[in-house]
């Protein structure tokens, strides 16, 4: 019993930076913007999380700065595509570059340091109750957040008027523009946002999931997150059950390795991808629905003629 | 026209535009525009593509920004900087380009322009029960993708009124209704300026500005040419203004013998799957082209007419090979360079990006279409092109076609709309194909041009060629078909000979009536 709970447990530890960093970029997706910066965003975040936690001895301060960092690190990727009109493909491609390479340069200082981890939550009576306890009140602060996040986005996207004006902003830029809603500043808030969540799902990773920093720690969980969005055709829940069936696979195959199953590991490796592609797939087969769900501006630049 | 013009002294504007200037790049779209709209009437602006018609409305509705000029309102200056300004002041506009979201409800995306945080079922409710008060009925909760242009056109008008505005624009309403649909908008347009509500109204048919309209104003080449009464005019007279010279009426001898002459085009049971969710299926379509006369095929846009130009041209392969025939042998499993060996020669709509390389070389564009069908003339050995000759076969169709220019070869997307329309057009009657199909030959067309390329498809066909033509514009259809179907939700109807169409004929068969049983058609109206 205790490891079946031990094992939940690790996959929801796997589960949440992807499903932070892809409810983020869900959100810049339905804008019409195409962020590939998540995984440089994300390796920001982890460093700067690191960092913080590491000079001052608080997680929590150290959560704050990966938030901050992914935030601000988005703001450069907006600059250059929203007010410049630059190409999203190839500027979200540079931010993962410059990402990849600042953080290890940034982080040189930081390679063996112990780090702080953010300490599980500890309901004194109700964490201890058996299986359920350590599941439900047990866990640590950023998955309550990670779950609470889908909720309120898709609560937001599907409820609110502002959702709705930023979803057709997704759909139709020159529309929303004619209508005299303000395209851009709107983009700008939803990539920032996308870049907060990067960093969150960062932080996590060197905060709570591994506390240390390690070069390229995101180990490409940003593009498996972007990946996630586009298999979840932009609808939240889609996206939370994609980044459990990617975890659960990811440690399924761990054990299955550890326990010297006869199968070449480098196909277990792979089963994660699959799986999630399969299901994912599966469940989009209603032609009708991903065509209403899919953000039609989505990757065009916007200039608006005055 | 002196009467008309102190009639209307009586009248406060409602808007006065000054000196509207403004200038893109090189190009002066709108030079010095006076312009001023009456409280309760209806006033025209008149004017052929690219006269500035579109720029001028964009600034009155604060889309874009006038170099210089100024906008009074009610008498009070005004900067309208946004579309939000315009719409406080009481503008409301109706684009020609719809700025609906096709993945959003009618409702959404009328509570989108309102602004006013009310809840979507409140909006929902109020939009009902306007449009039906006006007679233009619509269900708030359909998707706007599902919806067909006219029903679309509904949404956008309906959105306007929930504004309450004392001014609406209407850019090109009705070319995207049928005619009863267009009778309905203009009862609602009259009942609105019985309400004292002032309307701009953009369009370039002449006889339905000379029904409804109070006051014109005409442009050319981005300059006010002339202020009129439209009733107190003739439609030659009207677009001698717009125009600026007289426009070259189209000659059609009559067809003779068609009946016994061969069939060149064949089209037997096709039908095709939506490939798209928001597509139409094609459902078991017949149609003969013969030898010598031009065949139109009208309806309202988004009725399958893209899809059936698709696979008839091949760029949509059939399962059933003998669903299109050409000649008189089977071709529906060839491609589009099949085709066009077998004889037949294509326009598509879009002439940038599908029936032109943006920047291609006219010449390059030649080549691209024709190196299979005239590999001999344009490919020497060893595949080399033999780009002399290519030169001067494009030299040849820009005589032939008055294609005018700025330079010897230019650029594909440097030509004007009407000229690149011209070269595209010429580029396929060059060869002398047997059989020709035309997609919108003349759409965002000037009228001299216009003209010639209908001439031109006439004498082709006079020639001894079959000619389809697809179109959206009746009138065009009337003046050079010699028997015009219809296309209504993927079906198409039989053939009328051109001495028994009329307008309302076509008409109500756009909207989906039977033929026969013309009244079962009025519910889509």
């Amino acid at each position: 019993m205790d490891i079946t709970v031990n094992i939940l447990l690790t996959i929801a530890t796997a589960a949440t930076p992807l499903l932070i960093a892809a409810i983020g970029e869900l959100v810049v997706e339905r804008s019409g913007v195409l962020n590939l910066g998540v995984e440089g965003m994300m390796i920001m975040g982890a460093v700067g999380g690191f960092g913080a936690g590491y000079l001052t001895g608080s997680p929590w301060i150290g959560l704050l700065a990966a938030i901050i960092v992914g935030a601000l690190f988005s703001l450069l990727f907006a600059v250059m595509t929203l007010s410049l009109a630059t190409n999203q493909v190839a500027t979200g491609l540079s931010l993962t570059l410059l990402g990849l390479g600042l953080s290890g340069m940034i982080g040189t200082s930081f390679v063996g340091q112990p780090g702080v981890r953010l300490p599980n939550l500890d309901i004194p009576g109700l964490s201890s109750i058996p299986v359920v306890g350590k599941l439900i009140f047990g866990q640590d602060p950023v998955f309550y957040i990670s779950i609470a996040l889908t909720a309120a986005v898709m609560w937001f996207l599907f409820k609110t008027r502002t959702g709705l004006t930023l979803r057709s902003i997704g759909d139709s830029h020159t529309s929303a523009h004619a209508l005299g809603i303000k395209v851009i500043r709107y983009r700008y808030l939803a990539v920032m946002f996308g870049g907060a969540c990067a960093g969150l799902a960062g932080g996590h990773l060197s905060l709570v999931y591994t506390p240390q920093w390690v070069e390229n720690m995101s180990a490409g969980r940003g593009w498996i997150a972007l990946a996630l969005v586009v298999f979840a055709s932009w609808r939240p829940w889609r996206v939370l059950a994609g980044a459990y069936i990617f975890g659960a696979v990811w440690i399924g195959q761990l054990h299955a390795q550890a326990f010297g199953i006869p199968v070449p590991s480098q196909f277990l490796s792979s089963l994660p991808y699959l799986a999630t592609i399969v299901v994912l797939v599966l469940i989009s087969r209603n032609k009708r629905l991903t065509m209403m769900n899919t953000p039609a501006s989505l990757g065009q630049p916007f200039v608006p003629d005055r | 026209m002196g009467g008309t013009v102190s009639a209307n002294h009586d009248r406060a504007n409602l808007l006065e535009g000054r000196g509207l200037t403004k200038i893109f790049g090189t190009l002066t779209a709108c030079d010095h525009i006076d312009l001023n709209i009456a409280k309760g009437e209806i006033h025209a602006l008149l004017g052929e593509n690219g006269a500035g018609k579109s720029t001028l409305v964009k600034m009155l509705f604060g889309s874009l920004e006038p170099n210089s000029g100024e906008i009074f309102w009610d008498g009070k200056p005004v900067k309208i900087t946004s579309p939000g300004v315009a719409k406080k002041l009481g503008i409301g506009m109706v684009f020609q380009h719809f700025s609906l979201f096709e993945a959003l409800t009618a409702a959404e995306n009328i509570a989108l322009s309102l602004n006013d945080g009310s809840p979507i079922s409140t909006i929902a409710a109020k939009a009902r029960a306007l449009s039906f008060s006006y007679g233009l009925p619509l269900d708030p909760d359909s998707l706007v993708g599902d919806l067909s242009v006219g029903e679309r056109q509904r949404i956008e008008i309906i959105r306007c009124l929930l504004q309450t505005p004392q001014l609406i624009i209407l850019d090109e309403p009705t070319s995207v209704l049928t005619p009863q649909e267009a009778d309905k908008l203009f009862e609602t347009l009259e009942r609105l300026r019985s309400e004292g509500k002032s309307i701009l109204y953009i369009s370039h048919r002449l006889e339905e500005v000379k029904r409804i309209c109070d006051r014109a104003t005409v442009l050319r080449h981005g300059k006010v040419v002339g202020h009129c009464n439209p009733r107190e005019e003739t439609a030659a007279s009207l677009a001698r203004m717009m125009v600026g010279s007289e426009v070259k009426a189209v000659v059609r001898a009559p067809a003779e013998g068609i009946e016994t002459a061969s069939a060149l085009l064949e089209i037997r049971g096709l039908s095709r799957k939506p490939a798209t969710p928001f597509a139409i299926p094609l459902k078991n379509i017949n149609l003969t082209v013969r030898a010598g006369e031009v065949i139109g095929i009208a309806g309202v846009a988004g009725n399958g007419q893209g899809e059936l130009f698709e696979s008839v041209s091949g760029e949509v392969l059939q399962q059933d090979a003998g669903s299109v025939r050409i000649r008189g042998k089977d071709a529906g499993a060839f491609s589009i360079t099949g085709r066009r060996l077998m004889g037949a020669a294509f326009v598509p709509e879009e002439r940038l990006g599908h029936g032109a390389a943006p920047r291609m070389k006219l010449s390059e564009n030649l080549l691209l279409s024709r190196h299979a069908t005239d590999g001999k003339a344009f490919v020497g050995s060893g595949g080399m092109v033999k780009n002399g000759s290519v030169y001067s076969a494009a030299q040849r169709i820009i005589t032939a076609m008055d294609v005018r220019k700025s330079a010897p070869d230019p650029e594909a997307a440097a030509l004007s709309g009407g000229n690149l329309q011209k070269f595209i057009v010429g580029r396929e009657l060059d060869r002398k194909p047997s059989v020709m199909i035309v997609n919108q030959p003349t759409w965002g067309v000037d009228a001299g041009a216009a003209a010639h390329i209908r001439q031109a498809l006439i004498e082709l066909a006079r020639s001894g060629s079959a000619v389809l033509v697809i179109s959206q514009d009746l009138d065009e259809l009337f003046e050079l078909s010699d028997a015009i179907a219809v296309m209504h939700n993927g079906e198409l109807s039989k053939p009328l000979p051109i001495a028994e169409a009329t307008f309302e004929k076509i008409g109500l068969l756009m909207g989906g009536a039977e033929p026969g049983h013309a009244e079962h058609g009025m519910e889509v109206a």
